[in-house]
Formats: C-alpha cells, structure tokens, sequence
C-alpha cells in the first residue's frame, strides 16, 4: 500500500483531519456529545490509518510502544488524581465542586474536562496498543504456524494489553 | 398495529439468539467471539432502543426543546461497550496464542488433542452432565 | 475524614495502584505496592466492619451526587464482612504467593501484580456499591483481569481454559446486564435502594419476572451453580497456584453475595417466594453436591478434586439460600466465610506442593508426608474443616445448615448434608493414604522433595488458626452473619 499513490495523497490530506476532529470531541465533550472515549478511539483511529499506509515501524516512531504503556497509565492516573483533589479538598471522590468554590458550575466543567482528557489519552493509546500487538504478532504466528509447541510462547505485552483495558474500564465505571 | 409496535424488541431477541447460538453450536474460537460480540450488541440495542423517546430531540440543553431522549443508557452503554472491546480483545490475544500453543484454534479438536488434562476430567463432567 | 468517607477507598486504594503497578520494573517493587495497598484495604474494612454492624447502613455518594442520581457505597453487615473476607484473604494470601509467583510468573511481574489488583479491587467494589449498573462494571473488570491471570498459568491448558472461563463468564455477564436492562426500563432507576421500593408495585409484570430469571441465570454461571460450572475445574486447576488460591476464596463468593443482595434485597423476599426459587436452588444444590462430590473422588490430581469440592460446596450455600430463611441465609453466609478460609488453606497446601515437587498428581504424592510434614498436616487439618469436624469452622457453617434445616422442616437436606460429608472424608482420605501410607515413587526427585520456607508457612498456618479459630469463637461470623440475614430478609438494603 505504501506505494499506491492515491492512498497516501489521501491518508496524507485526511489524518490531519481525523485527528483534528479527535481533539474537537474531546474538548467539547463537556456540554456537547464527545468525550474522551469517542475522542480516543477517533484519535487512535487516524494512528492506525497512518500505520496501514506507513508501516508499523513508521507509526512506532511517532509514538513508540513504551510511550503508549506510560501514557495509557498516565491518563488513568490523571483521572484518579482529580478524583483525589475532590477529597483533599473536603469534598467526595469525583466531586469537583471544591476545585473552584467561586464559580461552581465552571468547577465541574474543568473538572470534566481534565478528567476526560485522562480518559482520552488512556483509551487512544489503549487502542494503539491492541493494534500493536495483533500487528506485531503477525509474522511470528506463520513461523510456527502448525507446530504444536509444548510451551506456550511468552508474549509479556500480552498481559499488558489485557490490563490497558481495564484501566479503561475502570475510568468508564464512573461515568454511569 | 400493536404487534409491530415494539419492533425494537423484535429484533433484538432475534439478535441475542442468533449470537448465543453461534456461541454455542461453533467450535472455532473466532467465531465464538463474534457470536458472543453480537449477543452483547443485541443487549446494547435494548439498552438504547428503550432510552428513545418517540419526537424526541437529541438530549442537549438547547432552546425550544422541551422533549428529549434519555441520555443515561447511552452513557451505560458507552461504558459497556468499552468492555466488550476488552472482552474482544482479551479473546482475541488468547485465540491467537492457542493457535500458536495447538496449530488451531478449532474447540473440539482441542478437546481431543489435551487427553491428558481434559480426557480425565470429561468422564466425570459427561456422568454430570447426562443426569 | 471520618470512618464513612474511607469507606470507598478500600477499593480505590488498589484501583489507584495498578496503573502504577504496571509500570514498575522488576520483582520487588511491584509486590510490595500490592502488598501495601492491599493491606490498606484490609484495615479500612477492618475498621468499618463494627460500624456497618453497629450503626447500619453507611453510605458514600460519589462525586456528591446525591442517591439515586449519582453512584453510592452502601455497607451493611452483609458486604462489610465480605468485604473485610476479601481484603483480608488478599493480605494473607500475598506474603505467600511471592516466592510460588517468582517460580510460576517469572517475567514481568509489573502487569502481573496489576492484575492482581485490579481482580480484587473489581470484587471489592460489587461487594461495596449499591447501583446495579456498577456492579456489572465491577464485574467485568474483576472478571476481565481474572482471564488473564488464569492465562499466566504455566501449562499450556491455561490458554483454553482461560477462553472457556471467558466465553462463559461474558456470556453470565450480559445475561445480567440484560436483566439491569429490563429492570431499568420498568423502574427507571439504577440504585438498589430506589429498585427495591419500587418493585413491590410491579411485582406482576411480565419484564419484571424475565429480569430476575436473567439475573438468576447470569450469576448462576459466575458463581459455577452445579450444571453451569463446567468452567471451573479447568481455570482452577491450570491458572497460577496464587491465582487459584485468591479465586477460590473470594471469586464465587461474590457472586453469590450478588445473588443474595439481588434476590433478598432488591426484588425482596415475597417476590422470590412466588417465583420457582426455592425449588430450583434446593435441587441444583442438592444435585450438585452429590455430584460434585462424585467427580471430586474420580479426579487423580489435587487441584482438580479440590476444583470439584468447590462446586460441591457451592451446593451447600444454594442449599441454604434455597430454605428462605433468616436461619438458612444466616447459614450460607458463615460457609461463605468458612469455605473461604479452609479452600485457601487447602489451595494454598497445594500451591506449596506444587512449588516444591512440580506437580499435584496423585501419582506423584506417594510419602510426601514425611518430607514435607507440615504442609501436610496443614492439608490434614484444612481436610478436617471440609468434612465439618467439631472444633472446626466447617463444622460451624454445617451445624447451621442443618440446624436452618431443621427448622425449616426439611429433612432432606439435613440428609443431602451428611452425604456431602461422608464424601467430603472419602476424597480428603484419599490423599492422606498416599501422602502418609504409600511410599515414594521410584522416579521421585528426592533433592526437591523438602518443606517450603517460613513465607509460605506462616500465612498456611494463619489460615488453619482461622479455620480452628472460628470453630470455637463463632462471634465474629456466626453473629455477624444473622445481623446480615436479618438485613437481608428484612429491610431495604
């Protein structure tokens, strides 16, 4: 595909695009419909798009593999700590109200966006890295396809992915 | 006509059971995980289906509009459909490193192929199974 | 902050850690992040335990969204003791998986420790929460991370029943989701407090009655109910032997807690008796333990007979629920405590066995005894709490069951109990004839034939004073338990 000039005149002129409207959800999803999980799958989507037409080492070098486990941990973490700010300021858990005790509408809407902005960039990298690692995979399977191994194969990032995922899922319990 | 009237349930029993059978009648494991993809989507459509309110707008506080849908099961839904990609995505790494450990990924050749760990066991579970 | 504002932070603290967890390098690190969050978890429990007892419900609302629009923590007696059961199994269960996973996981035990802590976090919340929506959530998480540790598990066989147990579980997932999603669409409420007043009105309504088959059906294939636990004995006996230790303790359980706040709590009791609950739960307990039993005595390895077991006395807890009674749910919830207590135990005898032979066949066992007594005799102990001799917790919970069943007027199940036990002491006995009596194999390695370390005995043998512990002193469990009952059958939760 690398080669198809059509292609990658049009990936070229839509990814820009793609991400851009990733980036419009996420910061509008406050009082409009968006919000960090649409935005990061958007977000990751345009990545994917350009790895299907770059190749895979392309993509990893915008955002190598360890930069999206770090991020992935990151965002969730964000999410926690705002969540936390709530009680260090005398509030609840996820209460944003204390962060700005002069205006408390403006409070919950910075509190939703920071949050959001965790969920995005968890749930972005968390798709990048399931990709990742199907992708990654892919030689590995026809090289041993049909030969019965007596040990599994050790893939750690198998494990990681698996708790990228609940990292999600955890930032999404509270938002129901 | 009344019978048509709630066709959203309609097909959404006819979704649920068209995955729960592929779930139960494949043996390969990919399609398993479509089977169990589609019975959770039909669960997602319930869930949507019965937030929608017949005239209603899109739920944005905006003027003018006194009407709108309830947007709590889509925010239910978003969640669970966040963890059906999980879900998907936990199968679909272990299919592929069964495929890697067995050379396929076909669940009653599998059954055959581990006579030492689940030949024993199938005794038992089939004398459970039978009464 | 006062008692009831850490309340939630007992499941928050582990949640919080596993992102970070994940990331950290090497061996040490990542244990003792999971084993100090853990334990922290362990201590707010602890503390909030007497106050949920003493005070009643306690209740958080997240965000300060008041119930029922926002998401609430609501601890009573019942989901105070499970809550401290878990945290506490978790705690004691760690100090000794450390050397078992150094052998089982040897890389990357960053992401392993995470899912740790994710699985017991996800529990801890659908112990705590009081919406319905978020238990499924919690269910997931726990459920999710709970495949992928099974997945760690040495044999190869770890892979396929990792995806059974997820196909499986899922599928008992949506079934419940399903059932939330016929309540919510007859009430338009979430909050479990909110549904149970709002449900007596309904208590006719066709949706209303699929919903709670839905919900009956799903939490019957979490919790292994006898003919959907076909999942069980694979993860059991292939994932990790720390994994198998913590799952056997808490992962059923929770389950059943679920079933029990739902059944008893939400749709309330009169609903329950006007469906077909009582019948249903009393023959598939009563069929699963006879014969739970009987595969347990047929299996030829340890992990697998004790996977049996743990079915079979999942028998005993519908058994109880199945009588509809204070006494009967008073019952099922001291096994609840009991069984977590001595299948720890016994999985943790074979967790220590496993480390040092490399195997828990029974071929391999023979005279194993006399090179490793104690964990032996702790397996003979924990064996003696199965079966339900005085002294022990087993007996306890029994005592009560049969004690709930008589006064129910059900000599059935006072039967089907004793069967139970005769069979308990026949697959106990088994291995305590080879262990003991048989000598050692001919190709036995000798040189790794020898008693575990002090990390992994001192947790075992904390585990075995539980077990007699709670045998003699019944106040923790057995009063707590009919306080939770009582709040179960009686009130709104």
């Amino acid at each position: 595909m690398r080669n198809n000039g059509i292609l990658r005149i049009v990936a070229r002129f839509l990814i820009p695009l793609i991400l851009l409207f990733a980036l419009y959800i996420q910061f509008h999803g406050e009082y409009s419909p968006g919000g960090g999980f649409q935005a990061g799958v958007v977000f990751a989507a345009g990545w994917i798009l350009f790895v299907l037409i770059y190749g895979l080492e392309a993509g990893l070098k915008v955002i190598p593999q360890r930069a999206m486990v770090v991020v992935m941990a990151c965002g969730a973490l964000l999410y926690a700590f705002i969540g936390l700010l709530g009680v260090l300021l005398g509030g609840h858990f996820l209460d944003f109200a204390p962060l700005l005790p002069s205006a408390p509408k403006g409070a919950q809407q910075a509190g939703i966006i920071l949050v959001e902005f965790g969920v995005g960039m968890t749930v972005a990298t968390v798709v990048m890295l399931i990709f990742t690692m199907f992708a990654g995979r892919k030689s590995q399977i026809h090289l041993i396809d049909g030969i019965p191994d007596s040990e599994p194969v050790t893939y750690p990032e198998m494990n990681q992915d698996n708790s990228a995922n609940q990292s999600t899922d955890t930032a999404a319990e509270t938002r129901d | 006509m009344a019978f048509l009237g709630h066709y959203n349930y309609y097909i959404v029993v006819v979704l649920m059971m068209i995955g729960f059978y592929v779930v139960i009648a494949r043996g390969n494991m990919v399609k398993k995980i479509m089977g169990l993809n589609l019975f959770q989507t039909s669960a997602f459509i319930l869930f949507i289906s019965a937030g929608k309110i017949m005239g209603g707008s899109t739920p944005i506080l905006r003027d003018g509009v006194e009407v709108y849908s309830n947007p709590l099961p889509h925010v239910l839904i978003l969640t669970a459909i966040v963890v059906g990609v999980a879900t998907t995505a936990v199968g679909l790494a272990l299919s592929v490193r069964i495929n890697e450990a067995y050379g396929n990924i076909e669940d009653d050749l599998l059954s055959e192929e581990e006579p030492d760990d689940f030949a024993l066991t199938q005794e038992p579970s089939r004398d459970d199974d039978s009464s | 902050m006062t008692l009831i504002e850490w309340m939630p932070f007992s499941v928050l603290i582990p949640l919080i850690a596993a992102p970070v967890c994940a990331l950290l390098p090497g061996r040490v690190l990542p244990w003792t992040l999971t084993f100090v969050s853990v334990l922290a978890s362990a201590v707010i429990c602890a503390l909030v335990l007497p106050m949920a007892v003493g005070e009643g419900p306690l209740s958080y609302a997240f965000g300060n969204w008041p119930p029922p629009v926002g998401i609430e923590y609501r601890v009573d007696a019942v989901n105070a003791l499970l809550a401290l059961l878990i945290s506490a199994i978790a705690t004691i269960i760690l100090p000794w998986a450390r050397v078992s996973v150094n052998d089982e996981v040897p890389d990357r035990q960053g992401p392993f420790y995470a899912l740790f802590l994710l699985a017991m976090s996800g529990l801890m919340g659908i112990t705590l929460t009081g919406d319905v929506f978020n238990v499924f959530v919690f269910l997931e998480i726990s459920s999710l991370s709970t495949y992928a540790l099974i997945a760690h598990g040495k044999n190869r066989a770890a892979l396929l029943a990792s995806f059974r147990y997820l196909i499986m579980g899922t599928l008992g997932a949506t079934f419940y989701l399903i059932g939330v999603g016929f309540l919510y669409i007859q009430t338009g409420t979430l909050n479990m407090v909110d549904l149970a007043e709002r449900l007596p009105a309904l208590a006719d309504d066709r949706a209303i009655r699929t919903a709670f088959g839905f919900i009956i059906v799903g939490m019957g294939l979490k919790l292994a109910l006898f003919p959907l636990h076909r999942w069980l004995p694979g993860a059991y006996s292939n994932a990790p032997s720390m994994v198998t230790v913590f799952l056997a303790a808490t992962a059923t359980k929770v389950a059943v807690y679920v079933l029990l706040r739902l059944v008893f709590s939400v749709f309330g009791v009169e609903f329950a008796l006007a469906m077909p609950f009582e019948e249903i739960f009393f023959t598939l307990g009563a069929v699963g333990i006879f014969f739970a039993s009987l595969s347990a005595i047929k299996q030829t390895s340890l992990k697998r007979m004790l996977a049996y077991s743990s079915v079979s006395q999942i028998g005993y807890i519908a058994l109880a629920i199945s009588l509809i009674s204070t006494a009967g749910l008073s019952a099922g919830l001291v096994h609840i405590f009991n069984h977590a207590l001595m299948k720890g135990a016994l999985f943790m005898c074979v967790g220590a066995i496993v480390y040092r032979i490399g195997s828990d066949r029974f071929a391999d066992l023979g005279g194993l005894a006399k090179q490793m007594p104690l964990t032996m005799l702790a397996f003979v102990l924990a064996g003696l709490s199965m079966i339900g001799v005085p002294l022990t917790a087993g007996f306890i919970s029994k005592w009560a069951l049969i004690s709930a069943a008589i006064e129910a007027g059900n000599g059935y199940a006072v039967g089907i109990v004793l069967i139970g036990s005769l069979m308990a002491v026949i697959y106990i006995w088994r291995v305590v004839e080879i262990a003991y009596l048989q000598p050692a194999p001919d190709n036995a390695d000798m040189s790794r034939r020898r008693e575990v370390g002090l990390s992994m005995l001192i947790p075992l043998w904390i585990l075995i004073a539980a077990n007699f512990y709670f045998g003699i002193d019944t106040r923790l469990t057995l009063d707590i338990a009919t306080r939770g009952a009582e709040v179960l059958m009686g009130m709104t939760p």
